[in-house]
Protein backbone atom coordinates (compact mmCIF):
# COMPACT_ATOMS: atom_id res chain seq x y z
CA UNK A 1 0.00 0.00 0.00
CA UNK A 2 2.60 2.49 1.11
CA UNK A 3 4.75 1.41 -1.82
CA UNK A 4 1.92 2.03 -4.28
CA UNK A 5 1.38 5.46 -2.77
CA UNK A 6 5.07 6.21 -3.08
CA UNK A 7 5.13 5.29 -6.75
CA UNK A 8 1.93 7.24 -7.48
CA UNK A 9 3.28 10.26 -5.64
CA UNK A 10 6.51 10.13 -7.59
CA UNK A 11 4.63 9.89 -10.89
CA UNK A 12 2.38 12.81 -9.91
CA UNK A 13 5.35 15.00 -9.10
CA UNK A 14 6.92 14.11 -12.43
CA UNK A 15 3.67 14.82 -14.24
CA UNK A 16 3.30 18.18 -12.54
CA UNK A 17 6.91 19.03 -13.30
CA UNK A 18 6.35 18.16 -16.95
CA UNK A 19 3.12 20.13 -17.21
CA UNK A 20 4.54 23.17 -15.49
CA UNK A 21 7.46 23.11 -17.87
CA UNK A 22 9.99 22.53 -15.08
CA UNK A 23 11.63 19.78 -17.11
CA UNK A 24 11.83 21.35 -20.54
CA UNK A 25 13.25 18.45 -22.51
CA UNK A 26 10.97 15.70 -21.24
CA UNK A 27 7.34 15.04 -22.08
CA UNK A 28 4.95 14.62 -19.13
CA UNK A 29 4.48 11.16 -17.63
CA UNK A 30 0.95 10.80 -18.99
CA UNK A 31 2.19 11.29 -22.54
CA UNK A 32 4.92 8.71 -22.07
CA UNK A 33 2.44 6.22 -20.63
CA UNK A 34 0.00 6.73 -23.49
CA UNK A 35 2.82 6.20 -25.99
CA UNK A 36 3.88 3.09 -24.06
CA UNK A 37 0.35 1.72 -24.28
CA UNK A 38 0.41 2.39 -28.00
CA UNK A 39 3.66 0.45 -28.34
CA UNK A 40 1.97 -2.64 -26.93
CA UNK A 41 0.06 -2.97 -30.22
CA UNK A 42 2.77 -1.60 -32.48
CA UNK A 43 3.90 -4.47 -34.70
CA UNK A 44 7.37 -3.15 -35.41
CA UNK A 45 8.07 -2.47 -31.73
CA UNK A 46 6.77 -5.91 -30.82
CA UNK A 47 9.09 -7.54 -33.32
CA UNK A 48 11.96 -5.60 -31.75
CA UNK A 49 10.91 -6.87 -28.32
CA UNK A 50 10.78 -10.38 -29.80
CA UNK A 51 14.30 -10.01 -31.18
CA UNK A 52 15.63 -8.92 -27.79
CA UNK A 53 13.80 -11.55 -25.79
CA UNK A 54 14.70 -14.40 -28.14
CA UNK A 55 18.36 -13.47 -27.93
CA UNK A 56 18.11 -13.32 -24.13
CA UNK A 57 16.39 -16.70 -23.95
CA UNK A 58 18.81 -18.39 -26.35
CA UNK A 59 21.83 -16.92 -24.61
CA UNK A 60 20.58 -17.90 -21.18
CA UNK A 61 19.77 -21.42 -22.29
CA UNK A 62 23.16 -21.98 -23.86
CA UNK A 63 24.85 -20.53 -20.79
CA UNK A 64 22.93 -22.84 -18.45
CA UNK A 65 23.68 -26.01 -20.39
CA UNK A 66 27.38 -25.19 -20.62
CA UNK A 67 28.27 -23.29 -17.45
CA UNK A 68 26.43 -25.52 -14.98
CA UNK A 69 28.15 -28.75 -16.14
CA UNK A 70 31.43 -26.83 -16.26
CA UNK A 71 30.83 -25.71 -12.68
CA UNK A 72 30.08 -29.27 -11.64
CA UNK A 73 33.31 -30.43 -13.23
CA UNK A 74 35.37 -27.66 -11.64
CA UNK A 75 33.67 -28.16 -8.30
CA UNK A 76 34.26 -31.89 -8.14
CA UNK A 77 37.69 -32.31 -9.72
CA UNK A 78 40.13 -30.15 -7.77
CA UNK A 79 42.91 -30.64 -10.32
CA UNK A 80 40.80 -29.12 -13.08
CA UNK A 81 39.73 -26.29 -10.81
CA UNK A 82 43.34 -25.46 -9.92
CA UNK A 83 44.44 -25.49 -13.53
CA UNK A 84 41.74 -23.12 -14.82
CA UNK A 85 41.51 -20.86 -11.80
CA UNK A 86 44.09 -18.31 -13.07
CA UNK A 87 42.19 -18.04 -16.33
CA UNK A 88 38.91 -17.56 -14.50
CA UNK A 89 40.39 -14.93 -12.24
CA UNK A 90 41.77 -13.03 -15.20
CA UNK A 91 38.61 -13.15 -17.33
CA UNK A 92 35.95 -12.59 -14.71
CA UNK A 93 36.68 -8.94 -13.83
CA UNK A 94 36.61 -7.85 -17.50
CA UNK A 95 33.40 -5.81 -17.92
CA UNK A 96 31.56 -7.80 -20.52
CA UNK A 97 30.22 -4.67 -22.21
CA UNK A 98 33.79 -3.80 -23.13
CA UNK A 99 33.80 -6.96 -25.21
CA UNK A 100 31.02 -5.72 -27.50
CA UNK A 101 33.40 -4.54 -30.26
CA UNK A 102 35.24 -7.85 -30.12
CA UNK A 103 31.98 -9.80 -30.30
CA UNK A 104 30.85 -7.72 -33.26
CA UNK A 105 34.14 -8.40 -34.97
CA UNK A 106 33.99 -12.15 -34.34
CA UNK A 107 30.31 -12.56 -35.25
CA UNK A 108 29.42 -10.45 -38.23
CA UNK A 109 25.73 -11.19 -37.71
CA UNK A 110 24.74 -8.84 -34.88
CA UNK A 111 22.12 -11.27 -33.57
CA UNK A 112 24.84 -13.89 -33.09
CA UNK A 113 27.19 -11.39 -31.51
CA UNK A 114 24.44 -10.49 -29.07
CA UNK A 115 23.79 -14.12 -28.12
CA UNK A 116 27.49 -14.84 -27.81
CA UNK A 117 27.98 -11.95 -25.41
CA UNK A 118 24.91 -12.92 -23.38
CA UNK A 119 26.25 -16.47 -23.08
CA UNK A 120 29.61 -15.16 -21.96
CA UNK A 121 28.15 -12.76 -19.40
CA UNK A 122 25.61 -15.23 -17.99
CA UNK A 123 28.18 -17.97 -17.67
CA UNK A 124 30.03 -16.31 -14.81
CA UNK A 125 27.30 -16.18 -12.19
CA UNK A 126 26.18 -19.67 -13.23
CA UNK A 127 29.68 -21.11 -13.05
CA UNK A 128 30.63 -19.43 -9.80
CA UNK A 129 27.34 -20.21 -8.06
CA UNK A 130 27.47 -23.85 -9.11
CA UNK A 131 30.98 -24.19 -7.73
CA UNK A 132 30.07 -22.33 -4.58
CA UNK A 133 27.01 -24.52 -4.07
CA UNK A 134 29.03 -27.69 -4.52
CA UNK A 135 31.51 -26.56 -1.90
CA UNK A 136 28.57 -26.04 0.43
CA UNK A 137 27.09 -29.55 0.10
CA UNK A 138 26.83 -31.17 3.51
CA UNK A 139 29.51 -33.88 3.77
CA UNK A 140 27.20 -35.92 6.00
CA UNK A 141 24.60 -35.99 3.24
CA UNK A 142 27.22 -37.29 0.81
CA UNK A 143 28.51 -39.81 3.34
CA UNK A 144 24.98 -41.05 3.86
CA UNK A 145 24.73 -42.18 0.28
CA UNK A 146 28.31 -43.42 0.20
CA UNK A 147 27.51 -45.41 3.33
CA UNK A 148 24.91 -47.32 1.35
CA UNK A 149 27.56 -48.19 -1.23
CA UNK A 150 26.76 -45.56 -3.87
CA UNK A 151 29.64 -44.45 -6.11
CA UNK A 152 30.88 -40.89 -6.74
CA UNK A 153 28.71 -40.32 -9.83
CA UNK A 154 25.57 -41.39 -7.97
CA UNK A 155 26.49 -39.11 -5.07
CA UNK A 156 27.02 -36.21 -7.49
CA UNK A 157 23.71 -36.80 -9.23
CA UNK A 158 21.54 -37.63 -6.22
CA UNK A 159 23.03 -35.46 -3.48
CA UNK A 160 25.41 -32.80 -4.75
CA UNK A 161 23.29 -31.61 -7.65
CA UNK A 162 20.00 -31.26 -5.73
CA UNK A 163 21.84 -29.61 -2.82
CA UNK A 164 23.40 -27.17 -5.25
CA UNK A 165 20.11 -26.44 -7.03
CA UNK A 166 19.26 -23.37 -4.90
CA UNK A 167 22.66 -21.86 -5.67
CA UNK A 168 22.25 -22.59 -9.37
CA UNK A 169 18.79 -20.99 -9.22
CA UNK A 170 20.31 -17.85 -7.73
CA UNK A 171 22.87 -17.90 -10.52
CA UNK A 172 20.08 -18.13 -13.06
CA UNK A 173 18.28 -15.17 -11.51
CA UNK A 174 21.42 -13.05 -11.60
CA UNK A 175 22.01 -14.17 -15.18
CA UNK A 176 18.46 -13.24 -16.19
CA UNK A 177 18.94 -9.74 -14.84
CA UNK A 178 22.08 -9.22 -16.91
CA UNK A 179 20.74 -10.67 -20.16
CA UNK A 180 18.60 -7.59 -20.86
CA UNK A 181 21.45 -5.23 -20.07
CA UNK A 182 23.80 -7.01 -22.44
CA UNK A 183 21.19 -7.46 -25.17
CA UNK A 184 20.09 -3.82 -25.20
CA UNK A 185 23.69 -2.60 -25.02
CA UNK A 186 24.70 -4.63 -28.05
CA UNK A 187 21.60 -3.46 -29.91
CA UNK A 188 22.38 0.18 -29.16
CA UNK A 189 25.77 -0.20 -30.80
CA UNK A 190 25.14 -2.79 -33.46
CA UNK A 191 21.79 -1.58 -34.80
CA UNK A 192 20.73 -3.41 -37.91
CA UNK A 193 19.74 -6.56 -36.10
CA UNK A 194 16.66 -4.98 -34.50
CA UNK A 195 15.76 -5.23 -30.82
CA UNK A 196 14.69 -2.74 -28.16
CA UNK A 197 18.09 -1.07 -28.31
CA UNK A 198 17.76 -0.49 -32.06
CA UNK A 199 14.28 0.94 -31.50
CA UNK A 200 15.71 3.36 -28.91
CA UNK A 201 18.38 4.54 -31.35
CA UNK A 202 15.78 5.16 -34.04
CA UNK A 203 13.49 7.01 -31.65
CA UNK A 204 16.44 9.10 -30.53
CA UNK A 205 17.51 10.06 -34.02
CA UNK A 206 13.89 11.00 -34.84
CA UNK A 207 13.80 13.20 -31.70
CA UNK A 208 10.90 11.18 -30.34
CA UNK A 209 11.75 11.39 -26.66
CA UNK A 210 8.29 10.10 -25.74
CA UNK A 211 8.95 6.90 -27.70
CA UNK A 212 12.39 6.58 -26.21
CA UNK A 213 11.00 6.80 -22.71
CA UNK A 214 8.06 4.55 -23.52
CA UNK A 215 10.40 1.85 -24.86
CA UNK A 216 12.56 2.26 -21.76
CA UNK A 217 9.49 1.77 -19.59
CA UNK A 218 8.80 -1.47 -21.46
CA UNK A 219 12.38 -2.64 -21.04
CA UNK A 220 12.03 -2.09 -17.30
CA UNK A 221 8.69 -3.89 -17.21
CA UNK A 222 10.19 -6.85 -19.08
CA UNK A 223 13.04 -7.04 -16.60
CA UNK A 224 10.59 -7.01 -13.72
CA UNK A 225 8.41 -9.65 -15.34
CA UNK A 226 11.38 -11.92 -16.05
CA UNK A 227 12.54 -11.63 -12.47
CA UNK A 228 9.06 -12.37 -11.12
CA UNK A 229 8.74 -15.37 -13.42
CA UNK A 230 12.04 -16.90 -12.38
CA UNK A 231 11.49 -16.19 -8.71
CA UNK A 232 8.11 -17.91 -8.86
CA UNK A 233 9.58 -20.90 -10.70
CA UNK A 234 12.36 -21.11 -8.14
CA UNK A 235 9.95 -21.05 -5.24
CA UNK A 236 7.93 -23.77 -6.84
CA UNK A 237 10.81 -26.06 -7.74
CA UNK A 238 12.71 -25.51 -4.53
CA UNK A 239 9.80 -25.55 -2.11
CA UNK A 240 11.86 -27.58 0.37
CA UNK A 241 14.45 -24.85 0.50
CA UNK A 242 11.96 -22.11 1.26
CA UNK A 243 10.16 -24.10 3.87
CA UNK A 244 13.19 -24.89 5.99
CA UNK B 1 31.96 -60.96 10.68
CA UNK B 2 33.95 -57.86 11.62
CA UNK B 3 37.62 -57.82 12.54
CA UNK B 4 39.39 -54.66 13.58
CA UNK B 5 43.07 -54.97 14.22
CA UNK B 6 45.46 -52.41 15.59
CA UNK B 7 43.33 -49.58 14.21
CA UNK B 8 44.66 -46.05 14.54
CA UNK B 9 43.45 -42.79 13.17
CA UNK B 10 45.08 -39.39 13.32
CA UNK B 11 43.29 -36.26 12.11
CA UNK B 12 45.64 -33.72 10.58
CA UNK B 13 49.40 -33.74 10.97
CA UNK B 14 52.17 -31.90 12.72
CA UNK B 15 51.71 -30.39 16.18
CA UNK B 16 47.97 -29.84 15.67
CA UNK B 17 47.34 -33.51 14.89
CA UNK B 18 44.64 -35.24 16.88
CA UNK B 19 45.03 -38.92 17.70
CA UNK B 20 41.45 -40.11 17.70
CA UNK B 21 42.07 -43.86 17.79
CA UNK B 22 45.21 -45.77 18.71
CA UNK B 23 45.81 -49.51 18.66
CA UNK B 24 42.18 -50.55 18.80
CA UNK B 25 41.39 -54.25 18.46
CA UNK B 26 37.89 -55.61 18.26
CA UNK B 27 36.04 -58.44 16.65
CA UNK B 28 32.32 -58.88 16.26
CA UNK B 29 30.70 -62.23 15.55
CA UNK B 30 28.02 -62.78 12.94
CA UNK B 31 24.60 -61.88 14.33
CA UNK B 32 26.00 -60.17 17.38
CA UNK B 33 24.64 -56.90 18.73
CA UNK B 34 27.60 -55.00 20.05
CA UNK B 35 27.21 -51.79 22.00
CA UNK B 36 30.07 -49.35 22.21
CA UNK B 37 30.16 -46.81 25.01
CA UNK B 38 32.81 -44.23 25.66
CA UNK B 39 33.27 -40.63 26.70
CA UNK B 40 32.33 -37.81 24.38
CA UNK B 41 35.01 -37.05 21.82
CA UNK B 42 36.67 -40.42 22.40
CA UNK B 43 36.62 -41.33 18.74
CA UNK B 44 33.49 -43.48 18.54
CA UNK B 45 32.17 -41.87 15.40
CA UNK B 46 35.65 -42.06 13.91
CA UNK B 47 35.70 -45.78 14.59
CA UNK B 48 32.34 -46.18 12.94
CA UNK B 49 33.46 -44.22 9.88
CA UNK B 50 36.51 -46.43 9.56
CA UNK B 51 34.35 -49.55 9.70
CA UNK B 52 32.06 -48.13 7.03
CA UNK B 53 35.00 -47.26 4.79
CA UNK B 54 34.02 -43.59 4.84
CA UNK B 55 37.49 -42.63 6.03
CA UNK B 56 40.78 -44.39 5.46
CA UNK B 57 42.24 -45.01 8.90
CA UNK B 58 45.86 -43.94 9.17
CA UNK B 59 46.88 -47.28 10.65
CA UNK B 60 45.71 -50.85 11.12
CA UNK B 61 42.92 -52.52 9.23
CA UNK B 62 39.24 -53.34 9.21
CA UNK B 63 37.96 -56.55 7.68
CA UNK B 64 34.36 -57.45 7.06
CA UNK B 65 33.77 -61.11 6.35
CA UNK B 66 37.49 -61.44 5.80
CA UNK B 67 37.61 -58.70 3.17
CA UNK B 68 39.72 -55.63 3.82
CA UNK B 69 37.54 -52.52 3.88
CA UNK B 70 38.86 -50.03 1.33
CA UNK B 71 35.61 -48.34 0.37
CA UNK B 72 32.12 -48.78 1.67
CA UNK B 73 31.30 -52.48 1.46
CA UNK B 74 28.04 -53.72 0.07
CA UNK B 75 25.36 -54.76 2.45
CA UNK B 76 26.18 -52.20 5.08
CA UNK B 77 24.03 -49.41 6.42
CA UNK B 78 24.94 -46.50 8.64
CA UNK B 79 22.64 -44.49 10.90
CA UNK B 80 24.49 -41.24 11.44
CA UNK B 81 24.65 -39.29 14.64
CA UNK B 82 23.65 -36.13 12.72
CA UNK B 83 20.41 -37.67 11.54
CA UNK B 84 18.89 -34.38 10.40
CA UNK B 85 21.83 -33.68 8.11
CA UNK B 86 21.68 -37.17 6.70
CA UNK B 87 18.09 -36.85 5.48
CA UNK B 88 17.69 -35.23 2.08
CA UNK B 89 15.45 -32.16 2.44
CA UNK B 90 14.37 -32.17 -1.20
CA UNK B 91 12.79 -35.61 -0.97
CA UNK B 92 9.71 -36.84 0.78
CA UNK B 93 10.22 -39.07 3.79
CA UNK B 94 9.18 -42.15 1.80
CA UNK B 95 11.63 -41.28 -1.00
CA UNK B 96 14.39 -40.79 1.54
CA UNK B 97 13.78 -44.27 2.90
CA UNK B 98 13.44 -45.84 -0.55
CA UNK B 99 16.48 -44.21 -2.15
CA UNK B 100 19.18 -46.65 -0.95
CA UNK B 101 17.07 -49.55 -2.20
CA UNK B 102 18.06 -48.51 -5.73
CA UNK B 103 21.21 -50.46 -5.00
CA UNK B 104 19.14 -53.62 -4.75
CA UNK B 105 17.35 -55.52 -7.45
CA UNK B 106 13.98 -54.02 -6.62
CA UNK B 107 11.51 -52.24 -8.86
CA UNK B 108 9.83 -49.01 -7.90
CA UNK B 109 6.80 -50.72 -6.44
CA UNK B 110 8.90 -53.01 -4.26
CA UNK B 111 11.01 -50.11 -3.08
CA UNK B 112 7.93 -48.16 -2.14
CA UNK B 113 6.42 -51.08 -0.28
CA UNK B 114 9.64 -51.77 1.61
CA UNK B 115 9.91 -48.10 2.58
CA UNK B 116 6.34 -48.04 3.85
CA UNK B 117 6.89 -51.19 5.85
CA UNK B 118 10.03 -49.77 7.47
CA UNK B 119 8.24 -46.53 8.29
CA UNK B 120 5.44 -48.49 9.91
CA UNK B 121 7.92 -50.39 12.02
CA UNK B 122 9.23 -47.13 13.52
CA UNK B 123 5.72 -45.83 14.06
CA UNK B 124 5.67 -43.38 11.17
CA UNK B 125 3.15 -45.06 8.88
CA UNK B 126 1.49 -41.73 8.08
CA UNK B 127 4.63 -39.68 7.49
CA UNK B 128 5.71 -40.98 4.08
CA UNK B 129 4.39 -38.08 2.03
CA UNK B 130 5.77 -35.42 4.34
CA UNK B 131 9.14 -33.73 3.98
CA UNK B 132 11.83 -34.12 6.63
CA UNK B 133 11.56 -30.51 7.77
CA UNK B 134 7.92 -31.09 8.60
CA UNK B 135 8.89 -33.66 11.23
CA UNK B 136 10.20 -33.21 14.76
CA UNK B 137 13.79 -34.15 15.57
CA UNK B 138 12.76 -37.46 17.09
CA UNK B 139 10.65 -38.32 14.06
CA UNK B 140 13.52 -37.47 11.73
CA UNK B 141 15.74 -39.78 13.70
CA UNK B 142 13.22 -42.57 13.30
CA UNK B 143 13.15 -41.93 9.54
CA UNK B 144 16.93 -42.34 9.45
CA UNK B 145 16.56 -45.61 11.35
CA UNK B 146 13.77 -46.77 9.03
CA UNK B 147 15.99 -46.07 6.04
CA UNK B 148 18.70 -48.36 7.41
CA UNK B 149 16.17 -51.03 8.37
CA UNK B 150 14.54 -51.03 4.94
CA UNK B 151 17.93 -51.70 3.40
CA UNK B 152 18.25 -54.98 5.34
CA UNK B 153 22.03 -54.79 5.61
CA UNK B 154 24.16 -57.66 6.87
CA UNK B 155 25.96 -55.15 9.07
CA UNK B 156 24.22 -52.14 10.55
CA UNK B 157 26.21 -49.37 12.18
CA UNK B 158 24.26 -47.02 14.43
CA UNK B 159 25.79 -43.89 15.91
CA UNK B 160 23.77 -42.79 18.94
CA UNK B 161 20.58 -43.55 17.08
CA UNK B 162 18.17 -42.76 19.90
CA UNK B 163 19.72 -39.50 21.00
CA UNK B 164 16.81 -37.16 20.56
CA UNK B 165 13.69 -39.21 21.09
CA UNK B 166 11.57 -39.20 24.21
CA UNK B 167 11.99 -41.94 26.81
CA UNK B 168 8.96 -43.92 25.67
CA UNK B 169 9.93 -43.88 22.00
CA UNK B 170 13.48 -44.69 22.96
CA UNK B 171 12.37 -47.87 24.68
CA UNK B 172 10.19 -48.78 21.72
CA UNK B 173 13.09 -48.28 19.34
CA UNK B 174 15.43 -50.32 21.53
CA UNK B 175 12.93 -53.15 21.39
CA UNK B 176 12.54 -52.64 17.66
CA UNK B 177 16.27 -53.07 17.13
CA UNK B 178 16.22 -56.26 19.20
CA UNK B 179 13.28 -57.55 17.25
CA UNK B 180 14.76 -56.71 13.83
CA UNK B 181 17.99 -58.40 14.78
CA UNK B 182 16.01 -61.51 15.70
CA UNK B 183 14.10 -61.57 12.42
CA UNK B 184 16.81 -60.78 9.90
CA UNK B 185 20.12 -62.19 11.04
CA UNK B 186 21.72 -58.78 11.19
CA UNK B 187 24.99 -57.90 12.86
CA UNK B 188 24.63 -54.57 14.63
CA UNK B 189 27.19 -52.22 16.10
CA UNK B 190 25.47 -49.56 18.18
CA UNK B 191 27.19 -46.58 19.72
CA UNK B 192 25.52 -45.02 22.71
CA UNK B 193 26.12 -42.64 25.59
CA UNK B 194 23.59 -44.41 27.72
CA UNK B 195 25.08 -47.13 29.90
CA UNK B 196 21.70 -48.71 30.73
CA UNK B 197 20.84 -48.82 27.09
CA UNK B 198 24.10 -50.52 26.17
CA UNK B 199 23.40 -53.31 28.66
CA UNK B 200 19.73 -53.61 27.80
CA UNK B 201 20.24 -53.85 24.04
CA UNK B 202 23.65 -55.44 23.72
CA UNK B 203 24.89 -59.01 23.61
CA UNK B 204 28.17 -57.45 24.48
CA UNK B 205 29.34 -54.05 25.65
CA UNK B 206 32.70 -52.60 24.73
CA UNK B 207 33.97 -49.58 26.64
CA UNK B 208 36.35 -47.22 24.90
CA UNK B 209 38.91 -45.02 26.59
CA UNK B 210 39.26 -41.29 26.18
CA UNK B 211 41.08 -40.16 23.04
CA UNK B 212 43.06 -41.79 21.63
CA UNK B 213 40.43 -44.49 21.85
CA UNK B 214 41.18 -48.12 22.56
CA UNK B 215 39.20 -50.87 24.23
CA UNK B 216 39.32 -50.76 28.03
CA UNK B 217 36.43 -53.07 28.79
CA UNK B 218 34.67 -55.89 27.00
CA UNK B 219 31.72 -57.46 28.80
CA UNK B 220 29.42 -60.20 27.71
CA UNK B 221 25.80 -59.49 28.53
CA UNK B 222 24.11 -62.68 29.53
CA UNK B 223 20.56 -61.64 30.10
CA UNK B 224 17.55 -63.73 29.17
CA UNK B 225 15.91 -62.89 25.88
CA UNK B 226 13.49 -61.71 24.80
CA UNK B 227 14.34 -58.74 26.93
CA UNK B 228 11.68 -56.69 28.59
CA UNK B 229 11.91 -53.04 29.51
CA UNK B 230 10.62 -53.66 33.03
CA UNK B 231 11.71 -57.11 34.12
CA UNK B 232 15.11 -57.11 32.42
CA UNK B 233 16.01 -53.77 33.93
CA UNK B 234 15.12 -54.87 37.46
CA UNK B 235 17.00 -58.13 37.18
CA UNK B 236 20.01 -58.32 39.49
CA UNK B 237 22.30 -59.31 36.59
CA UNK B 238 21.27 -56.17 34.74
CA UNK B 239 21.89 -53.99 37.76
CA UNK B 240 25.24 -55.62 38.30
CA UNK B 241 26.32 -55.24 34.69
CA UNK B 242 25.36 -51.62 34.38
CA UNK B 243 27.31 -50.89 37.55
CA UNK B 244 30.32 -52.59 36.04
CA UNK B 245 30.07 -50.68 32.77
CA UNK B 246 29.45 -47.50 34.71
CA UNK B 247 32.56 -48.07 36.77
CA UNK B 248 34.65 -48.58 33.64
CA UNK B 249 33.34 -45.41 32.03
CA UNK B 250 33.64 -43.36 35.21
CA UNK B 251 37.06 -44.73 36.00
CA UNK B 252 38.15 -43.15 32.78
CA UNK B 253 36.86 -39.80 33.84
CA UNK B 254 38.85 -39.84 37.05
CA UNK B 255 42.19 -40.83 35.62
CA UNK B 256 43.46 -38.23 33.18
CA UNK B 257 44.44 -39.70 29.81
N1 LIG C 1 37.20 -34.40 10.35
C1 LIG C 1 37.87 -34.19 11.49
N2 LIG C 1 38.99 -33.43 11.50
C2 LIG C 1 39.67 -33.21 12.64
N3 LIG C 1 39.33 -33.68 13.83
C3 LIG C 1 38.23 -34.44 13.91
C4 LIG C 1 37.45 -34.72 12.73
N4 LIG C 1 36.41 -35.50 13.11
C5 LIG C 1 36.54 -35.67 14.44
N5 LIG C 1 37.64 -35.06 14.91
C6 LIG C 1 38.12 -35.07 16.30
O1 LIG C 1 38.33 -36.40 16.67
C7 LIG C 1 37.87 -36.64 17.98
C8 LIG C 1 36.93 -37.81 18.00
O2 LIG C 1 35.78 -37.47 17.27
P1 LIG C 1 34.54 -38.45 17.20
O3 LIG C 1 33.49 -37.74 16.45
O4 LIG C 1 34.99 -39.74 16.65
O5 LIG C 1 34.16 -38.60 18.73
P2 LIG C 1 32.91 -39.34 19.39
O6 LIG C 1 33.44 -40.34 20.31
O7 LIG C 1 31.99 -39.81 18.33
O8 LIG C 1 32.26 -38.15 20.20
P3 LIG C 1 30.71 -37.94 20.58
O9 LIG C 1 30.40 -38.87 21.68
O10 LIG C 1 30.67 -36.51 21.05
O11 LIG C 1 29.91 -38.18 19.35
C9 LIG C 1 37.24 -35.34 18.46
O12 LIG C 1 38.16 -34.70 19.32
C10 LIG C 1 37.05 -34.53 17.22
O13 LIG C 1 37.25 -33.16 17.49
MG1 LIG D 1 30.14 -39.31 17.75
Amino acid sequence: MIRTLGVLGFLLVLEAAGRLGLIEALPPVSVVLVTAAGLAVDGSFLSDVGATLSACAAGLLIAVVTAVPAGLLLGTVPAVERSVRPLVEFLRPIPSLSLIPLAMFLWTDSHDAKIALIVYTCSWPLLINTMYGLADVDPIAKDTLRGFGFGPMAVLWRVSLPSTAPFIATGVRIAVSVTLIVAVSVELLAGGGGGIGAYLVQAGSANRVDRMLAATVWAGALGLAANALFTAAERRLLRWRWAT
Amino acid sequence: MLEISNLSHVYGSGPGAHHAIEGLNLSVAEGELLCIVGPSGAGKSTLLRSIAGLIQPTGGEVRIEGKLVKQTPDNLAVVFQDYSRSLFPWMSVADNVALPLRRKKMDKQQRRAAAQEALESVGLAEAGKKYPFQLSGGMQQRVAIARALAYRPALMLMDEPFGSVDAQTREDLEDLVLQVRGHHKMTIVLITHDIDESVYVGDRVVVLSKAPAHVVGDLKVELASPRDQITTREHSDFVHLRAEVGRLVRGLERTPA
